[in-house]
Formats: structure tokens, C-alpha cells, sequence
């Protein structure tokens, strides 16, 4: 792509790696994904005046033990490996200055990749505050490599980095090497002969920490992947080798993990003073007691919950508005600018609501995730998937998967998006699978207009109406089939092991406001690119289905009565009122005749059983893109013209009086058959934009397919439930 | 004695290990809890599981199924 030199950042998770990321590029930042694999890349420009570098900045991973996608990725993109990524001419390793002894493990790991290695201790103002004293200049001969303080949020140290980052380009590569015993040595040696015996199969060829994980990670992914391409001969010389070692005395499992935290031991104990030892209880832990306490953690757990609950819900909606308002306004201006016709409903009722569709989840995702950027970035999340760990474990999910499914409540969208906190894969696309049913905010207008038109006002149990009641079931439904739909994924399609809960608490510390916007830009700028494209697409394809064919009998028709109205000796509201009437009937003849029309009438078979008519099936259809757009387009099917919304007595009462077509003496929709409408909306995929960020956060088309399927199987499973059983019982 | 078995407050020393998950011991043991590490159990979640324990100046949450692979020497 380019010949500029590459820098690439790594270290371990909350290190504050992102803030310093941030402060080296700025605002010269691109996101996208490494090719092949859902693993975020994050790439910035690092000017250095008369040099300009590119910045990689890798995920955040504990070990170059390739467990994870992310440390797959972190292994691959070090050993030059990763397709699309050239090897990096100089490698920054992110350390937390107050947690040196865990950092230092991954540290030492890069330390054996033969790359210049830049070791930058972050928040060295809570190292120092803790009582620490770390002899940079020690540790820096002890590990062959330049070590640089940093406080990244304060921006101090941030030119000696730079200055550091300039002289180390033109530095040889790092030669730290642990000693793992003669036992492994010797093995990795044999194993290195193989290889080089038969290096012609390999791309590039193979280093030493390549074939240190090979021989050390037993079943791991590098196993897996050499195996692949030497197949029996490397498998039977690997177990040999294993084998001897095993006998010579050596636990494989447990020989790096010891040899390495020995040898950071030595480490410490040359660099690094305890001025005095920290008996006092620290901020974090005091804040700790309180927020993890079974009764007070989880009162303020529910209270902070129900503010960003609150916040997609009800906060967004002035804004959404406005960008609803915008867009109808705009619809309104091209209108009057453009002649009736093809191409002005293409534009009007196609493009602009189309894109409008998609924008106007934009303040609820840019919402969303300046909460979770907060949440993160001081350090509660992790408390938040501590203290929902259990009960989420039901479902065969982590605490980890609690927020997205949350957020998925006001809108899946985000939810979806927000399932990458969840480093393990299978639990990941298990909270995406179901994270849609929850019930988000566009099922509200559809319970809304079935629950006012037909279920009766009746009080239930004194104070309970029911109407209040049927909400709160249509809300409920969602949860209750997630948690069985959940472990029946994690037992079949996702099954594996169960991921480790090992995870780290980090201290609390005031979020980085830099970090947090930035984030909040870059998420809703993916979701409009991205999902944009696909969501609009849909919208239009949806549109010429419903506006098309548009046979000239018909237009001639309603022109014809349109005439005679105007000849009739009537008073100007009459005739205005006449007029309005006779373009809504000829709308509906349009949409009889259209593409959709002609389907619905078609599938009727198929929905009569749930006790629907075939308008109810098109509108259902028709609704694909969006839940609510059923509710135009129940509108527009009983001849209402498009302009409706949920709060219309008029559709209601046009609803009420629907009849089946064969038989006029039957109305469509009692309280069951909206009890069944209802269900299927609760349970359906029927929302473009999810599975279009669905496709976007898998990387592949084959899961929207899935949810899609899986979803609208199930929901039409529970509405024939509902109609079956309801008729039984009334 | 494992540690999923320490109370709130009580000190312990690595010994062991029990090996059926391989997987997750690979990250226990990177994440610091190599033999002859100093552990603290700091508090359970109010749901009882996972625990929250602090290890080489850090503070490391686990579930008990977890904890339980690891055997320990408690002071």
C-alpha cells in the first residue's frame, strides 16, 4: 500500500494502549477489520514531521499464546505472517507502569520476535503513586530494549516517545531469549531442522517463537495450522519430540509460564523499589467494596443499567426525531420540486426514506456507545460482567455478554455492535444470534396499535389493566425464548468448551474524553457506511415490489372519478375530503396490483393458519426492512394513504372493521389474531438493519441468513401456537 | 485444599494444579498463578460465583469451576 515504515502497538488489555494510540495519531485514524478474520484493526498516521510512519494498533492480549482470534492476529501481524499487513519495522509494547510483573510477560514474549522493540510504561503517575520506584535504565539493559514513561491521558512523555520511535528504526532487532532448559531447547532445535529440511513448503520462513508455540501450545492454532501443511510427518516427529521432553522431566504446560515469571522475578527485584509496602486500602478497592457489594453493588448495578437503558430509549428520541422530522421534511420539498411519478416515489418513498431509515439509529448507537466507552475506560465493565457472570451463565454466556444483550432492548443495532467486548468467538456470535430478540424500541409501535385497537381496557387482578399486561408479556417473550435459544446454540452450532472467566479488574481510573469521542464517531461512522449501504439497498428493492407493475387502467380509473367529483356541485371541504378519499382507494388498487400484492395473495395458505389475511401477509413483508414500516404499511393496505401513525383512530377503526374478502360477515383481527401479529413481531427478524450489522460485525453473509431464518421459523411457530391454542381456549 | 475453598480474606500459596482443562490453565498460568504465587481472596461476586482474587498486585476475577483447578497451601 505504502513504503512508509510500520509501527505497531501492542500490550496487554487496559493498559491504556488506545489513549496512547490516540495521542500518537490523532484524529489521522481508519478502522477497519484484518482480512479473513472479525479482528478490529485500528491504523493512524504518527507524524514525525519530516517522517511520517504508520501506526498499528493491535488488539489488546495477555500472551502471544494464540488462545483468541485477537491474540492470533497480535502473533501473526509480529511474525509478519498477517495477509495484508507488512512486517513492522518497529514494535511499541504498552505496559501499565503499576502492574509490571504481569505485563512484563507478554513484553518478554516480543522480546523474542527479532524486531527493535520500544517498551513504553503508561501511567507511571499511579506507579509512582503507589510507591514505586522503577530504574528505567536498568530495566532497559536488562531487556535489551529502550524503556520510555508515558502518562498517555496527560500527554507527558508523549515527544521523548517520539524522539525514541526515530533513533529505534535504524536499531538492530531485539535478541532477548529465555532459557526454557535443555529438554525444550533441544526439541525446538529438532523441530527448526524439520522445517528447514523441507522449507520449500513454507512462505516465509519460520522463526523460532513460531515453532516455540508449535511445540508448547498443544492443540493450539499454530499446531493446527503447520499440521495442515505437513500433515503425518510433523505430527509423528512432534510427539516423539513431546514425548522425550515429557520423560526427560519437563512439563510442557507449565514450563514457559514458570521459566518466564521466574525470570521477570529477577527482573523486578533489580529494577524496581517498593518505597513502602501499600497497606492502606486504595481508592479502587474502597470503591470496590461499595460496587461489587451484594446489596449496594447491585442497587447501583441496577440503577446505572436503567440510565443507559433510559438514555437509547428515551434520550434519542428528540434527536431521532429531528432526524425523522429532517428527512419528512426533505420528502415533502422533492415532492413539490419533482412531478408524480416513477421517479419521485423512487426518490421520495425509496432514497430519501430510505436513507433516512438508516440515520435515524444514529443517535442511538453514538449514545449507546459513549456509555460503554465510559464504562470501560474507568474500568466498570468489568464489574458489570462480575457481578452478571452467574446469572448469564444460565443462558451458557458469560457476564460479558450482559450489556450488548441490554443495549439490544432499545435497539439490537448497538447490542450487536457491542458484543465485541466478548473476546471468545462462540460466545460472541451466540449473544449476536440472539441479541435480536430482544424487544427494541421499533416493536413498541406495533404492540401499540394492536394493543389499543383490540385488547380490551379490562383490569386484571385490581390495579393491572390488561392491555399493561399484554405489553409486558410481548417484552418478556423475547427474554424467555433467548435463554433456551441461547444453550441450545452454545450446545450444537457454537458448541466447544466452555470460555475461561479469567479475567482482570482493573483499577478504576476518570475515562480519557479523547478516547471516548473518538469512539463514539467511529462506531456510528461503520454503522452508516457499512450497514448504510445494505439497509438502503433493501429499502428500495422493497419499493419497487410494492410500487410496481402500475397497470394505466387503473390511474385512468381513479382519474375518471376523480373528474366527476370535481363536476359535482359540492362545498370545497366536501370536495377536498372526496378527493383525499378517492387517491387513498387508488393507492390500494395499486398495491393490489403490485408485485407484493400479488405475493401476498399468494401466500395466504401459508399465513391463514396463524389466522392472517393476505394484507396482513404483505404487511408483514413489507416490513422487512423495518418492524415499524408495517405500520405505514397496514396504512396504505387499508386504504389509507401512507401517512399514518400509531396513534391514527382512523386505521384503527378501519382495522376493527376489516373483513376477509370471502367472507364480509367476518372480521379479520380479534383479539387473538392480534395476540398472533403481535408474537410474530416479538420473535421475527424482520429489520434490515440488524442483519445488515450482523453481516458486518461476522464478516459473512452466512449468519444474517441464519438469524433471519432461525428467527422468523420460530416466530411463526409461536404465532400459530398463540392463534391455535388461543381459539381453543376462547 | 483448592481455591474456589478460601474465604474472604484468607492467603494461600500455589501448589498445584488439576489438569482436565488444559485451555483454561494455559490462561490461568499466564495471567500469574505459576506455582509458589502469593494469592488473597479479595470478594465473591453477590451471586456467590466468580470470585475475585488479587495476585501479583492485581486483581484477577474467576469463576469457581476455574479456582477449583487450582491447588493451594493456605496460611
Amino acid at each position: 500500500m505504502t513504503s512508509q515504515p510500520t509501527v505497531v502497538l501492542i500490550g496487554n488489555p487496559n493498559t491504556g494502549k488506545t489513549t496512547l494510540f490516540n495521542a500518537l495519531t490523532g484524529l489521522s485514524q481508519r478502522t477497519g477489520n484484518f482480512p479473513g478474520v472479525t479482528v478490529e484493526k485500528k491504523v493512524g498516521t504518527l507524524d514525525l514531521g519530516h517522517l511520517r510512519l504508520d501506526l498499528i494498533d493491535l488488539p489488546g492480549t495477555y500472551s502471544l499464546a494464540a488462545n483468541s482470534p485477537d491474540e492470533i492476529v497480535a502473533t501473526d501481524v509480529l511474525l509478519g505472517q498477517q495477509e495484508g499487513t507488512t512486517p513492522p519495522d518497529l514494535v511499541i509494547v504498552v505496559a501499565d507502569a503499576s502492574n509490571l510483573e504481569r505485563n512484563l510477560y507478554l513484553t518478554t514474549q516480543v522480546l523474542e520476535c527479532s524486531l527493535p522493540v520500544i517498551l513504553v510504561l503508561n501511567m507511571y503517575d499511579l506507579a509512582v503513586a503507589d510507591g514505586l520506584e522503577i530504574n528505567t535504565d536498568l530495566l532497559s539493559r536488562e531487556l535489551g530494549c529502550q524503556v520510555v514513561p508515558v502518562i498517555a491521558n496527560k500527554g507527558e512523555g508523549i515527544n521523548e516517545l517520539q524522539e525514541t520511535i526515530e533513533q529505534c528504526l535504524e536499531k538492530d532487532p531485539s535478541v532477548f531469549h529465555l532459557q526454557l532448559g535443555a529438554p525444550v531447547e533441544d526439541g525446538i532445535h529438532q523441530l527448526l531442522n524439520f522445517f528447514n529440511d523441507c522449507s520449500d513448503q513454507l512462505i516465509a520462513p519460520i522463526h523460532r517463537v513460531e515453532v516455540l508455540r508449535l511445540l508448547i501450545d498443544e492443540g493450539g492454532i499454530v499446531e493446527q495450522r503447520l499440521l495442515e501443511i505437513f500433515g503425518e510427518p510433523l505430527d509423528s516427529h512432534l510427539n516423539q519430540i513431546r514425548q522425550k521432553i515429557s520423560e526427560e522431566g519437563t512439563d510442557l504446560l507449565l514450563v514457559e509460564p514458570e521459566t518466564r515469571y521466574q525470570k521477570i522475578g529477577e527482573i523486578i527485584k533489580i529494577c524496581v523499589n517498593r518505597k513502602q509496602e501499600n497497606l492502606d486500602l486504595t481508592v479502587s478497592d474502597r470503591v470496590d467494596r461499595f460496587l461489587t457489594h451484594p446489596l449496594g453493588g447491585t442497587m447501583a448495578f441496577l440503577v446505572l443499567m436503567a440510565v443507559v437503558f433510559q438514555a437509547i430509549y428515551k434520550w434519542a428520541v428528540p434527536l431521532m426525531d429531528l432526524i425523522d422530522g429532517s428527512f419528512g421534511w426533505l420528502g415533502d420539498l422533492v415532492s413539490l420540486l419533482i412531478p408524480e411519478g416513477a421517479i419521485q416515489s423512487l426518490i421520495v418513498d425509496g432514497v430519501i426514506a430510505g436513507v433516512g431509515g438508516v440515520a435515524i439509529f444514529l443517535p442511538q448507537i453514538v449514545i449507546l456507545f459513549g456509555f460503554i466507552a465510559v464504562l470501560e475506560d474507568c474500568g466498570y465493565m468489568a464489574r458489570a460482567a462480575f457481578l452478571m457472570d452467574r446469572l448469564m451463565s444460565w443462558a451458557g454466556l458469560s457476564g460479558k455478554s450482559f450489556v450488548p444483550m441490554l443495549s439490544s432492548f432499545a435497539c439490537a443495532i448497538p447490542g450487536v455492535m457491542a458484543t465485541r467486548v466478548i473476546e471468545n468467538r462462540r460466545d460472541r456470535f451466540t449473544t449476536i444470534l440472539v441479541a435480536p430478540l430482544m424487544s427494541c424500541s421499533a416493536r413498541l409501535p406495533v404492540y401499540t396499535i394492536m394493543i389499543a385497537a383490540f385488547i380490551p381496557a379490562k383490569p386484571v387482578l385490581g390495579f393491572f389493566g390488561l392491555q399493561g399486561i399484554t405489553l409486558l408479556a410481548m417484552y418478556m417473550i423475547g427474554v424467555v425464548v433467548a435463554i433456551p435459544v441461547a444453550w441450545l446454540f452454545k450446545k450444537t452450532i457454537l458448541r466447544g468448551e466452555t470460555p475461561p472467566f479469567v479475567m482482570e479488574m482493573p483499577p478504576y481510573k476518570i475515562p480519557d474524553l479523547k478516547t471516548i469521542i473518538l469512539r463514539m464517531l467511529d462506531r456510528g461512522k461503520q454503522f452508516l457506511v457499512d450497514a448504510g449501504t445494505i439497509i438502503f439497498a433493501t429499502t428500495v428493492l422493497i419499493w419497487g415490489l410494492l410500487y410496481y407493475p402500475r397497470p394505466q387502467s387503473i390511474s385512468d380509473q381513479y382519474d375518471q372519478k376523480a373528474a366527476e367529483i370535481q363536476s359535482q356541485t359540492l362545498s370545497q371541504d366536501k370536495r377536498e375530503e372526496q378527493l383525499n378519499t378517492n387517491s387513498k382507494a387508488e393507492a390500494g388498487a395499486f398495491l393490489r396490483q403490485s408485485v407484493l400484492g400479488r405475493l401476498g395473495k399468494f401466500i395466504e395458505p401459508v399465513v391463514k393458519p396463524l389466522g392472517w389475511d393476505w394484507k396482513v401477509g404483505i404487511a408483514v413483508i413489507a416490513s422487512f426492512p423495518a418492524r415499524e414500516v408495517v405500520v405505514a404499511t397496514l396504512g396504505i393496505i387499508y386504504n389509507l394513504g401512507s401517512e399514518e401513525s400509531e396513534e391514527s383512530e382512523n386505521l384503527r377503526q378501519k382495522m376493527r372493521n376489516a373483513t376477509w374478502d370471502d367472507d364480509l360477515n367476518q372480521k379479520v383481527f380479534t383479539p387473538i389474531v392480534a395476540l398472533s401479529v403481535m408474537v410474530f413481531f416479538a420473535l421475527c427478524a424482520q429489520c434490515a438493519a440488524t442483519l445488515a450489522v450482523i453481516k458486518r460485525e461476522t464478516g459473512s453473509w452466512k449468519w444474517p441468513v441464519f438469524t433471519f431464518s432461525y428467527m422468523t421459523i420460530l416466530a411463526y411457530c409461536a404465532a400459530l401456537i398463540t392463534y391455535q391454542i388461543g381459539n381453543l381456549l376462547i | 485444599m483448592t481455591l474456589d475453598q478460601l474465604n474472604i480474606g484468607e492467603k494461600a500459596k500455589v501448589t498445584g494444579y488439576c489438569r482436565e482443562n488444559p485451555q483454561i490453565l494455559r490462561r490461568i498460568l499466564e495471567m500469574g498463578l505459576v506455582r509458589g504465587t502469593e494469592v488473597e481472596v479479595a470478594r465473591f461476586s453477590p451471586m456467590g460465583d466468580p470470585m475475585e482474587i488479587a495476585v501479583k498486585g492485581y486483581l484477577l476475577s474467576v469463576r469457581l469451576s476455574e479456582a477449583s483447578l487450582i491447588e493451594i497451601d493456605s496460611y
